[in-house]
């Protein structure tokens, strides 16, 4: 039996949302067709995108599929700085934060060799936004911000981020916001609409929906330039033809996944404590990153991120995934190379100990006896990585 | 029993673990990441110079069932292989990474870990044969195949070390490697060996070694046995003794003959060059004896074979040791041989140790190197 403990990599599929898909796969229509197969194909993306709309607060107009998580970090950062300095070219500025997942930081440091000034401001050691540097870096000059990038919680350590005295500060000069809500969805409130946002980033898989579908929430005054030219599909910013299987599997589980947010987030929470609990029982010196308290505004109720003093994080990913049981040193990996997280790095940590994390993310499969089977396998896997470290060390 | 495969990305190494996993070995695949290649856009990033190497390895542990995962020794190769390497060359020695490699990295590092983390073994894909002698020792024989024999490389590994690894491949020739490669449905049966060292990705050793030391040592003078200058040059580690081609000196030889480098001394960056007869050598002395079984008593004569080089011809020889020094004197004599690489001794086909040369002795000269 596998213990999945890895949901914010990615979900298992919802039933539903499974249903949803395998119902269109065999039918035809290009929703930009006009005869009958077409119209049917584009009213399952128009009730889809109604779906969402309703289910995250926002109106249908505000919904542009893409592909994905990062496709949508793309298009809203490029696409905004791009038009804001059209409009205005002192506008160079983005502001975001150094713990942002890679589609938003590489968009970022390939804008700086295209003339934007990219700020990332700190965080703290619970790695949150300082928000009084954040006041700081913005009002030191307005009018040259072109945007505001900062993510709903991190993907890595869970923090929650403050996006909302991000978007009054920036809104007091004009300067858009756009938040990668990705690991948010599902798991915390999410109210398009009351956020103040102009573009919010989601993905299908994360919530128990396919791959390959997401979206960006943009508001309707709002210009992006596109990032794909071709049949203007979606609002003319972004073309390629419409996936309705996809986007009727993202629809439902979009649904699902809301309609069932606070009951999972209560669930979570209480298996998240649980995991914490027995893994400190188990091994003492084990450290709690990120931020200790509960609640939305904290942390995502399904992280946990822990450190391990003295041990290699990818030995104890091989030797718990080993006994079945997968989760993730949390870092960006490159041909499977384990990097030390930037995340962690940002949040004050030092290389070594930055290595030695893990982190475990629980989802809507999640049971006790997952919790219970990485507590009673914890021990003895760190004990052997941490001699596996000191013969590293030792020459 | 729980083997750790040292998956390269070739057709060795993939048919090694192919080959321990039929035989019902618990096996887990790991490719190992040696060199830093931080990318553009993301600053401190590691990556391999062979993300196409640990794709292949991937598949092929697919290929097998295996699980597969990367292991970042950069910092161990670099500290260990790669500044080494260097300060050889700096010092006007001629080294083998490989060995180093093997000795330093793939048994010593990867393999210490593997039992830490409660492997038995490591497999790998070189060509040597593991036997049980009389005395219950482990013995390293060359492999069946002697144009892929890589029992020289090998030569570093001591009994504790061998007794951990297993080479399944030094029965076999490489053709039916890559038979049976193609037969297992593994798509590196085709791809081509690897010969060059692995972290001088262009093989240009000399351009990379030109970039690394132009600050330690900026040039000197090419002279003859007898010390007259012949011409200058710009950097000592640009020439490895017996070269012929690239010395560039104006003036030839009185005799019309071809020269070749006979002596490089660092300090003085002074290259030394001289006739063909003058590379021969008929003694070796030799530092950091490594013994694959029991140490050679001291004082004992023990006639043998010794090779220099990879993939070069045996010598006859006879070695004696004392203290941590070898001296081996040659029957058969060998040419242009540096200090810094290593003569690896056999007793028939069994690998009886190794050590790295510190001076060589030339045929009917008093002229001796020593670079200890």
């Amino acid at each position: 039996m596998t213990v999945y403990l890895d949901h914010a990599a990615t979900t298992p599929i919802l039933p539903e949302a499974a249903a949803a898909m395998t119902a269109q796969l065999g039918r035809v229509g290009n929703a930009s067709s006009l005869h009958a197969s077409g119209r049917d194909a584009r009213r399952l993306v128009e009730e889809s995108r109604e779906a969402i709309a309703r289910s995250l607060r926002s109106r249908p107009g505000e919904v542009v599929f893409t592909s994905g998580g990062t496709e949508s970090d793309n298009l809203a950062i490029k696409g905004l700085f791009w038009s804001r300095r059209a409009e205005d070219p002192r506008r160079v500025r983005i502001l975001s934060t150094p713990i942002e997942h890679h589609a938003v930081l590489d968009p970022l440091m390939w804008l700086a060799t295209e003339g934007a000034k990219v700020e990332l401001v700190e965080v703290d050691r619970l790695g949150r936004l300082d928000i009084d540097a954040f006041r700081a870096a913005l009002e030191s000059d307005p009018d040259s911000v072109a945007l505001v990038t900062v993510m709903w919680a991190n993907n890595e350590v869970g923090t929650v981020q403050p996006v909302h005295e991000v978007v009054e500060i920036a809104h007091a000069h004009g300067i858009p916001v756009h938040t990668d809500a990705v690991q948010a969805l599902g798991q915390l409130p999410l109210d398009f609409a009351a956020s103040g946002v102009d573009a919010m980033t989601v993905t299908g898989h994360k919530i128990g929906g396919p791959y390959g579908v997401g979206a960006l929430l943009v508001r309707r005054e709002l210009q992006l330039t596109a990032l794909l030219h071709g049949g203007g599909q979606e609002r003319d910013i972004r073309s390629g033809t419409i996936d309705p299987p996809a986007i009727a599997g993202f629809a439902v589980a979009c649904e699902v996944a809301v309609g069932r947010q606070l009951e999972l987030a209560e669930k979570l929470a209480t298996l998240r404590d649980a995991l914490v609990a027995g893994v400190r029982r188990e091994v003492p010196d084990a450290i709690y990153n990120g931020d200790p308290e509960p609640g939305s505004e904290h942390r995502l109720p399904g992280n946990a991120h822990l450190e391990f003093p003295g041990c290699e994080g990818d030995s104890l990913l091989m030797l718990l995934d080993a006994r079945g049981i997968e989760c993730s040193t949390g870092s960006a990996c490159d041909a499977g190379v384990p990097q030390a997280s930037h995340v962690l790095l940002a949040m004050g940590s030092t290389e070594e100990c930055a290595r030695s994390s893990l982190r475990f993310s629980l989802g809507h499969t999640s049971t006790r006896s997952d919790v219970d089977a990485l507590v009673e396998a914890i021990a003895p896997v760190v004990e052997r990585a941490r001699n596996a470290a000191l013969s590293l060390r030792a020459r | 029993m729980r083997v750790l495969a040292a998956m390269s990305g070739g057709v060795d190494s993939a048919v090694a673990a192919a080959r321990v996993a039929e035989q019902g070995y618990d096996v887990t695949g790991i490719h190992l990441a040696l060199s830093r290649n931080p990318r553009s856009y993301r600053t401190g990033a590691r990556g391999c110079c062979t993300i196409e190497d640990a794709n292949d390895a991937r598949r092929a542990a697919d290929v097998i069932g295996i699980p597969f995962y990367v292991w970042d020794l950069s910092e161990r190769f670099h500290e260990d292989v790669v500044e080494d390497f260097l300060s050889e060359y700096a010092e006007g020695r001629t080294p083998n990474p490989c060995l180093r490699c093997n000795e330093k990295i793939k048994f010593t590092a990867v393999l210490d870990r593997a039992i830490a983390l409660g492997f038995d073994a490591v497999v790998t894909g070189h060509y040597a044969q593991l036997r049980t002698g009389d005395d219950g020792l482990i013995e390293m024989h060359r492999a069946e195949d002697m144009s892929k024999d890589q029992s020289y490389v090998l030569g570093v590994l001591t009994q504790d070390q061998l007794a951990h690894s297993l080479f399944p491949l030094g029965d076999t020739s490489k053709s039916v490697v890559r038979e049976e490669a193609a037969r297992r449905g593994l798509a590196v049966a085709a791809k081509p060996d690897s010969h060059d060292i692995c972290f001088i990705s262009d093989g240009d050793t000399g351009g990379w070694l030109a970039d690394q030391l132009s600050d330690v040592n900026h040039g000197g003078s090419i002279v003859d046995a007898d010390g007259e200058e012949l011409g200058k040059h710009e950097g000592s580690w640009r020439y490895t003794i017996g070269q012929r081609r690239g010395l560039r000196i104006g003036t030839p030889a009185e005799d019309g003959r071809p020269r070749y480098v006979l002596d490089i001394e660092p300090v003085s960056g002074t290259v030394t060059v001289g006739p063909r007869e003058s590379l021969s050598v008929d003694g070796l002395s030799a530092i950091r004896p490594r013994w694959c079984g029991t140490a050679l008593s001291p004082g004992v004569l023990l006639e043998c074979t010794v090779q220099l080089r990879a993939h070069g011809e045996e010598h006859r020889a006879v070695v004696t040791t004392a203290r941590d020094a070898v001296s081996v004197t040659l029957i058969d004599p060998a040419s242009g041989i540096a200090p810094g690489q290593a003569v690896v001794v056999y007793d028939g086909s069994r690998v009886v140790g190794s050590a790295t040369i510190s001076a060589t002795h030339r045929a009917g000269s008093p002229l001796a190197q020593a670079r200890g």
